[in-house]
Parts: C-alpha cells; sequence; structure tokens
C-alpha cells in the first residue's frame, strides 16, 4: 500500500518532549540516543534524561524492569529534559502504567498493540486492557502492531533468529518517529553501518525495519499531520553532544594537560558515577592512569600517593563511596596534598535511590570528616559544564595545594547537551607549587603569603627529603608537634587557606531582575529546571523576580552578601530538606531565607516552581 | 624501573633529625638500624627512596628515616604506596606495617597489593599483639593468649602472614626474627633488588605487652636449632652442629639426622625459592619445627607496571589522538553558523 503521496505541510514547533519507554531490553536507551544525535546535526538544541531500573535485566513485561529515554529538542534555548511530555512511545502495558502520568492530555501516545497480551497485562497489574476500555480517550492513541509489522519487513532477510527479529522492534518506532518530526534518517543509517560492519545481515535488518516505521508513519492516516522543529539560535562554533560523566572525564583530560602533569585516576565502581572511570580508562594514548582500586578508600588512597608523587590525583564516586573515603579526604587536607573527590550523586542515605537524582550530599562534602577539615566544594550545573567545573576543580586543588570535593548528580550526569567544544588553549592558565630548588633553611610546610599554600616537593628531587603525616604538624618546620597553641594555630590556617579561594574564583552573577521582589537560588545540577522556570516567569511579566545560581559551595563568592542584599525575599530551592539553606543561614544570619525542596530522586517540575514562585509575588 | 646510582652514603645520610620514641629494648630499633645500614648499600639515590606506613609502632618507622616519607592513616599504606609507584616507578617504595595495620584494619589492601604484584616492599613487623593502643589481641595472637581485650584467653584462631600472602599470589615472601640483623639486611637486599612486591615478616617482639613471645625460636642459644635459614640452591640443612634437614615423605616435609639411617646431605632438599609452583613454600611457611626464615619465595613474574607500560604503549602506537584536541573534535560533531 506504500504508494507517493503529497507530503502534509509540516506544524511549526518550538520545542518538544518526547519520551520512549519499553521493558529494559528493549533498547530504549538506543532509540533516543539516535532520536536525539539526529536533532542535534539538525541544529536543535537539546537536552535528555536516560532513566533505568538498578536491575541489568528485570523479569520481561515487569513495572520496576521499565526502562526510559527522555529527550527535548528546541528550535529554542532548551535548558531541562522537559517534565511534561508531547509524545509518549509505549512498548508494553507495563511501560505506559509507569509514565502515562507525565504524557499532556489531548497529546500522542503509540503502543505496540502486540505487546498488549494477556499475560503483559497481567504484570502491569492492568485488570482491563487499556487499549479497550476507554481510559485513554483524553490522549491520541495510536496503535501500531510493531511485533508483526516488524516480522513482515524482516521476512526476507536471510540468517536472523526470532529474538533479534523481536529485538528490531525499537527501530519501528524510531522510524515513525523521524517522519513525525521531518528528520532524516541518513545519521542512523550511518550508525548501522558502522556497528554492524561485521554483520551485514544486522545492518540490513536494522535499516529495513526504520524504513519500513518511517513509510508507515507516512502511509497512515491515523497520523494527521507532521510536526518540525527549527534549529536552535545557538552561538556559531564546533559543537558535539556529550553526557556529564564524559564532559566530567574530559574536562580533566583537559587539566592534565594544561597543567604539564600525568594524569592519574583511583577509583571503584559505582552508580551513577562509574563512567568516569570507563571514559578515563579509554584514553591510556594520553598516559591516563586510570586505576580500578579493590575499594572505595584503596580508590583515595592510590589517588593521595600519586599526588604526593606529582601527579595530577582525582578520585571519582558517589555518596556511600564519598562516606568511605572521609578518613582519606582527612589525610589530604592534613598532608595539604592536591587532590580531586568527584561525588556524583544519587538519592540516599545507605544505598537509597542508585540511579536516581539528589542534592543530598552537600553537607557530607561539607562536613563529612572527623576534626574540622575544611574543603573546597564546587558543583557543576549543566551535562556540558561538568568539562568546565572538572577543570576548575583540578585548577583550584593545584593552586592551592587542597582537596576540591566536585559535586555533580545523577541527572546531569548521564543527562546529555550540546556541548560547544572548548579547545585546551583557551581554558584558564593553571599553576601549581611544585619546587625543585634547595634553599637554606627550607620546611615541606611553607608556604605563599597569598594563598596560603604550602609548597609542593616532590620525591625524586634531590635536597628535599621528607615526611608528611595524618599527625598534626608544627606550624614552622612541619614535624609532629602536639603543642596546644601550634593546633590551634593550624586549624585557623587550614580555614583560612580554603577561605581565601575566593579570591582565585568568579563572583557571584544575578539573571533576569538584577534586585527587586524575590531572589531565587539554586545550586549544583537544578540550573536547568530553576532557570527556565524563572524565565518563564519573566516572560508572563514578572520582571521582579532574580536568579543566583551557585556553582561555588566552599567558598562562596565573595559578592554573596551584596547580591542577597538587593531582594526583599529570598528563596533556596534544591533537591533535599534544606542543605544549602543552612549553610546559607549560618553564614548570612541577617536575612530571610523561604525554602522550596524536594526528595522524591526527580528533578523539579516546572509546574511546581511557577505554583511556588508565584506564590511569593 | 628504578635506576641504580654510584653515590656514595652512609647510614648517617639516612637518618633523620627525628628522636625515634619506641619503647627502650623494642625490636624496632633493631629493625630501623639495619636499614639505616643497608640502605646505602642499595644504590638506589637517596631522593628515590619513599618509606609509606599506616598506624601503629611500626608506622612510626619513615620518620626516623632521612628519605621521603608518608606516615598515612590506618591500614591503607598498601593504596598510597601503590598510587605512588604507579606515578613515578623510578622510585624504591616500601611500606613499614604491623600484624594489625596489614591484616585487621588493612587486611583487603594487604591481599590485593601482593596479586597485583607491584614493585613495593612490605616490612610486616609481626608482633602479634596490638602495641600503640596498649595490648589488645591482634590477627596472629594465639589461642588462648591473655591480653587486655581477651583477658581469660584469645578465641579467635590467628593468621599466618605467609600462608595468607601466598594465598594471595605473593610473588616474594620472607621471614626474619627480630635478632637477626645481619639476615635481615641481607633480605632487605634482596627484596629491593626482587622486581615485584616483596612481603618481608620479621618477627618482632614487643617488650611491653608480648615479651617473649618468639623466645623459644630466636633466643640465641636455641635458634640455630629452631630455625632453618633457606637460601635459594642450598641444601635444607639446620642445627648447631649443621646435622639436621629437611626431606620429603609423601606429602610432608620431614626433620632428619643427617648420619642416621643411611641420611646423607644429599638426600635433603634443595631450597628453590624461584620455583613458580608455591606448594612446597607453602609447606615451609606453614612448619612450625623448624620455623623457616630466610627468603622463602622469590618467583620473578611480570609487575604491574611492565604490563601497563606495555598496554600503554600499545595503545600509543595504535592512536591518532596526541593531544586532547584531537579527542574532542574527534567523531560526531557539527557546525553551528
Amino acid at each position: 500500500m506504500i504508494e507517493t503521496k503529497i507530503k502534509p505541510q509540516p506544524e511549526k514547533l518550538e520545542a518538544v518532549v518526547i519520551r520512549f519507554v519499553g521493558d529494559s531490553g528493549d533498547g530504549m536507551q538506543l532509540t533516543g540516543t539516535q532520536f536525539t544525535d539526529t536533532s542535534a546535526m539538525f541544529g536543535n538544541d537539546i537536552a535528555t534524561f536516560p532513566n533505568y531500573p538498578s536491575e541489568i535485566r528485570a523479569p520481561q513485561g515487569s513495572l520496576y524492569g521499565v526502562s526510559g529515554f527522555q529527550v527535548h529538542i528546541g528550535s529554542v534555548e532548551v535548558s531541562t529534559p522537559g517534565d511534561s511530555v508531547d509524545l509518549l512511545v509505549a512498548m508494553n502495558p507495563a511501560a505506559l502504567k509507569t509514565n502515562l502520568y507525565a504524557l499532556k492530555p489531548g497529546h500522542t501516545l503509540i503502543v505496540d498493540t502486540e505487546s498488549f497480551n494477556k499475560k503483559n497485562l497481567e504484570k502491569a497489574e492492568y485488570t482491563t486492557n487499556p487499549l479497550e476500555d476507554g481510559s485513554l480517550e483524553n490522549y491520541k492513541v495510536i496503535e501500531v502492531d510493531m511485533t508483526s509489522l516488524t516480522k513482515t519487513a524482516l521476512k526476507d532477510v536471510a540468517g536472523l533468529d526470532t529474538k533479534t527479529i523481536s529485538r528490531s522492534k525499537n527501530m519501528f518506532s524510531l522510524g515513525m518517529i523521524y517522519w513525525m518530526y521531518n528528520r532524516s534518517t541518513d545519521y542512523t543509517i550511518d550508525f548501522f553501518n558502522k556497528k554492524f560492519k561485521a554483520k551485514p545481515s544486522l545492518i540490513e535488518a536494522n535499516t529495513k525495519v526504520l524504513m519500513a516505521g518511517y513509510y508507515f508513519a507516512e502511509t497512515l492516516e491515523l497520523i494527521p499531520n507532521s510536526y518540525t522543529i527549527s534549529p536552535a539560535k545557538m552561538p556559531a562554533g564546533t559543537y558535539r553532544i556529550i553526557m556529564g560523566n564524559t564532559a566530567t572525564a574530559w574536562g580533566f583530560l583537559a587539566a592534565a594537560e594544561k597543567s604539564g602533569l600525568e594524569l592519574f585516576l583511583g577509583s571503584y565502581p559505582i552508580t551513577p558515577a562509574t563512567d568516569i572511570l570507563h571514559e578515563l580508562a579509554k584514553h591510556k594514548h594520553f598516559g591516563v592512569k586510570a586505576f580500578q582500586a579493590e575499594d572505595e578508600i584503596a580508590g583515595v588512597t592510590s589517588a593521595i600517593g600519586a599526588a604526593f608523587a606529582g601527579d595530577l590525583a582525582i578520585t571519582t564516586t558517589s555518596g556511600p563511596g564519598l562516606a568511605l573515603k572521609g578518613e582519606a579526604i582527612g589525610l589530604a587536607i592534613m598532608t595539604e596534598l592536591p587532590l580531586v573527590v568527584v561525588d556524583v550523586q544519587r538519592g540516599g542515605p545507605s544505598t537509597g535511590l542508585p540511579t536516581k537524582t539528589e542534592q543530598s550530599d552537600l553537607l557530607q562534602a561539607m562536613y563529612g570528616r572527623n576534626g574540622e577539615s575544611p574543603v573546597i566544594v564546587i558543583a557543576a550545573s549543566t551535562p556540558a559544564n561538568c568539562f568546565n567545573f572538572a577543570y576548575e576543580a583540578a585548577r583550584i586543588a593545584l593552586e592551592h595545594m587542597t582537596p576540591v570535593i566536585l559535586l555533580t548528580d545523577g541527572y546531569i550526569a548521564n543527562g546529555s547537551a550540546p556541548w560547544k567544544i572548548k579547545t585546551v588553549a583557551e581554558m584558564p592558565p593553571i599553576k601549581n607549587n611544585k619546587i625543585t630548588e634547595v634553599k637554606e633553611n627550607w620546611h615541606p610546610y611553607d608556604r605563599d603569603e597569598n594563598t596560603l599554600a604550602r609548597n609542593w616537593a616532590i620525591p625524586g628531587t634531590p635536597g628535599l627529603e621528607h615526611r608528611i603525616g595524618g599527625l598534626e604538624k608544627d606550624a614552622v618546620t612541619g614535624n609532629i608537634s602536639y603543642e596546644p597553641m601550634n593546633h590551634e594555630k593550624m586549624t585557623a590556617i587550614r580555614a583560612e587557606k580554603i577561605e581565601r579561594v575566593k579570591f582565585n574564583i568568579p563572583d557571584l552573577e544575578t539573571e533576569f531582575a538584577q534586585e527587586g521582589d524575590l531572589l531565587i537560588i539554586g545550586w549544583g545540577g537544578t540550573y536547568g529546571s530553576l532557570h527556565s522556570a524563572v524565565k518563564q516567569m519573566n516572560e508572563q511579566g514578572h520582571k521582579n523576580i532574580g536568579y543566583a545560581h551557585f556553582n561555588y559551595i566552599n567558598p562562596m563568592p565573595k559578592n554573596t552578601e551584596e547580591v542577597l542584599s538587593r531582594f526583599k525575599k529570598i528563596l533556596v530551592c534544591e533537591l533535599n530538606s534544606g542543605q544549602f539553606a543552612s549553610l546559607l543561614k549560618i553564614k548570612f544570619s541577617q536575612f530571610e531565607f523561604l525554602q522550596f525542596n524536594k526528595v522524591q530522586g526527580l528533578p523539579f517540575a516546572n509546574e511546581d516552581l511557577i505554583q511556588q514562585f508565584k506564590s511569593l509575588v | 624501573m628504578e635506576t641504580t646510582v654510584e653515590k656514595k652514603y652512609t647510614a648517617k645520610d639516612f637518618t633523620s633529625d627525628q628522636e625515634v620514641r619506641w619503647c627502650p629494648g623494642c625490636d624496632d630499633y633493631v629493625i630501623l638500624r639495619t636499614m639505616q645500614k643497608i640502605l646505602p648499600e642499595m644504590g638506589v639515590a637517596r631522593e628515590d627512596v619513599v618509606f609509606v606506613s599506616g598506624i601503629g609502632c611500626s608506622s612510626r618507622f619513615p620518620y626516623y628515616l632521612n628519605t621521603y616519607g608518608i606516615h598515612s592513616i590506618h591500614g591503607r599504606a598498601p593504596g598510597i604506596a601503590s598510587g605512588i609507584k604507579l606515578a613515578n616507578p623510578n622510585l624504591s617504595v616500601w611500606i613499614a606495617t604491623g600484624d594489625g595495620d596489614a591484616m585487621a584494619i588493612g587486611g583487603n589492601h594487604f591481599i590485593h597489593v601482593l596479586r597485583r604484584n607491584i614493585d613495593l616492599n612490605i616490612l610486616l613487623f609481626n608482633n602479634e599483639i596490638y602495641g600503640l593502643t596498649k595490648g589488645q589481641f591482634s590477627p596472629t595472637s594465639l589461642i588462648g593468649q591473655k591480653t587486655k581485650s581477651s583477658p581469660y584467653g584469645n578465641t579467635q584462631p590467628p593468621f599466618s602472614p605467609g600462608e595468607l600472602a601466598l594465598g594471595a599470589q605473593a610473588r616474594f615472601f620472607a621471614r626474619i626474627g627480630g635478632g637477626s640483623p645481619k639476615e635481615m639486611g641481607q633480605i632487605f637486599i634482596e627484596a629491593q633488588q626482587f622486581k615485584g612486591t616483596s612481603l618481608i615478616e620479621i618477627l618482632q617482639n614487643c617488650v611491653i605487652f608480648n615479651d617473649g613471645c618468639f623466645n623459644h625460636l630466636t633466643d640465641k642459644d636455641v635458634k640455630e636449632d629452631k630455625q632453618i635459614y633457606l637460601e635459594h640452591g642450598k641444601p635444607m640443612i639446620f642445627g648447631k652442629n649443621r646435622d639436621k634437614g629437611l626431606v620429603l615423605n609423601g606429602l610432608k616435609l620431614e626433620v632428619v639426622t643427617i648420619g642416621e639411617n643411611g641420611i646423607t646431605q644429599e638426600d635433603l632438599l634443595v631450597h628453590n625459592a624461584k620455583e613458580q609452583d608455591p606448594t612446597l613454600h607453602y609447606m615451609l611457611v606453614r612448619m612450625e619445627y623448624p620455623l623457616a626464615t630466610g627468603v622463602i619465595r622469590s618467583f620473578d613474574d611480570v609487575t604491574l607496571e611492565e604490563r601497563e607500560d606495555e598496554l600503554t604503549a600499545q595503545v600509543k602506537a595504535n592512536s591518532s589522538f596526541t593531544k586532547t584536541d584531537d579527542l574532542f573534535f574527534s567523531g560526531e560533531t557539527y557546525e553551528v553558523k
């Protein structure tokens, strides 16, 4: 029945949110990334978020085995993966049941009818078939028997087993979406050609199914019109789509090259941080030493050893791992060695919600060690700027001879977005405190008078042999000291050293209103949600709302107090019960800080933010 | 790889200005003096030597040596030392640790560092007690041993460090009594020359909390009868009169007397420390009479650094990336105009 038709005039949209959901074995992540990459090539702005279960292969058809991928594409600036969905593709009843809440009423739902059989309906705890009982009448439901259409499309391809055939149906749905959003199938076909180079039958099969879906959508009268999303206006340059964890890894690569140091990573696998280890393990060609240790503690201690020996040393983890590393971070504070600790936050406490996002490790990063043990804490706020803040963490650690904790979270670490590629040449310079010259009366704890950073004498340097360790140090000689006044002095020096970093970081910026009735405050990975909500308020005429987002938590930017004083009300929004608000309350007790908190393992929803903001102006 | 140098040092060059704070009469003094005396003979530049320790009496060791050093946290010296060696393979890296530090709180790191075979040297001061925390039983304390935390006798069976080490793939294991500085120095040199992780168990007397626990093995008058000092390539002979030896009887080692039952020196086992198969080394490690000392196992194997270097060279040779910019602009990129 395929015939040439005059293509209907595409409807113009500014942005659209699409969610692909199915069994964890259905290939939804691949479907989503293919659509994302194709749209990026087309010039759209993009934000994505994968959502997958902790179980690698949960029982087929089960509610907890549902895996999803959400992509937000726009001809305008897009800063979050979106909360409500314009198009939902559900490959089975469990996927429909767990995701229908997100679909906007009146919007389109595509389902694979074949999967809505008795067995799958029972597994999804449906007593009646939602395709038949009228419960979906508020949506435009497109019922497609993808399973048998896929089988038909592949009946002439030799050498395919049943499993391969049924696994290809995700490409049928992708083909349909390509047609609906006026996208070319070229990029994906090119991808098949590369990926299945050794298996030509798989190239043929996937291409056939993709095109079958594409033509099916074209000829199907159930799809009344097609949508188009024009390219977004973005600064000129060369871009790529990057995931937050990859950007973090690349930030360290750039910092190592810029500083002229070798990069050492000591790490132990933990969700959702492991992709940084995976990425750095690939780059032996740059001399990266990615050491998978026996546990979290050996991950950080090997990095401390590498720092003592002169490398740019990092360790990567998530909340439970940060807890295990606490004592060793204290050692790095005491020995004043440069060290970067990355915590990709997830839901806690204990094992908590490993695959979900949260900002609840902030106070652990600040205080989770014995004794008074201040560290630098900084936080990335988008998938792409994980690059900048990884670089920044390395710069500060090396320039100030201190551990730096870099906080990201599952949301930005697994999310992807366009990244305007930075060359190493355009990154700021990185100094370090290495010394090689032997001077009269030299001591390992001699300090730079401005930063208070101690000098860095590396083993192998003749004449600078010295011992450091976890016992309190004499302020002058660096030898062990139990002297009461010396301990108090050293405690003050360690605190002052961290405080002075504020002269080496940028001021806090305010977006939208520079003064006025309400200041929205956020930190870390919530930038996208908060920024777009404040922007929306401004567009609706609320010009009295400003927005300040913190990437530097400890120390805070030196103009923080001045920014706070320009607004009548201050609302601190964070994905925990108010940890950053508590820091602000301690530091700036003259202001009142209102709070908006969410601890559900999920990002902020736009509507909730707007409602909250409106109630305050 | 560590480079050798021709510099002339004396023990004084390796002695730091810090006052040594161990209890008078502690075997730790013997170990320290032996190390200070032997370091000049190792052919390693002073600036290339690093001592790493955890927590415990033994872990004060680095402070007293004028080399680079880190006194770290309890049990974690293997992690720190591994990072140092991987960052700069040219360094000669030593760990000073005790039975509690290595096998209780640091047990996980201890077995994994041995498994990996990084070129490090571990001095294990075994005194079968916790000294610094004042007298609790350790993972090598004997059943029934009365300590501050086992006033009615210890109920936890002990580890034998050598057994644990061989089980963890140790390529080099030596054992020596605290009162044998000459042999100890020789073992230190062999450990330094060995490429891979070397573990030296030192039977170290704690004069305060476990005094005399090794006397029946290490006292001058019984030492030669109760210990067999093994040397690679030499027959397994011991005893004041050099008339005792070891033979293999079925699956067991047996002590025999030369001249009795027609036994001659030719019948004795010859020590092969370099054998890959650890079976006989394991039997020697477990043997109670005589106690095996000296270098029991010294099997030459590929080190982790060698494997890493080879892989890195291969990857570099096959990669088109020389700078990070090459990576950043590789693959799927697109232009926005």
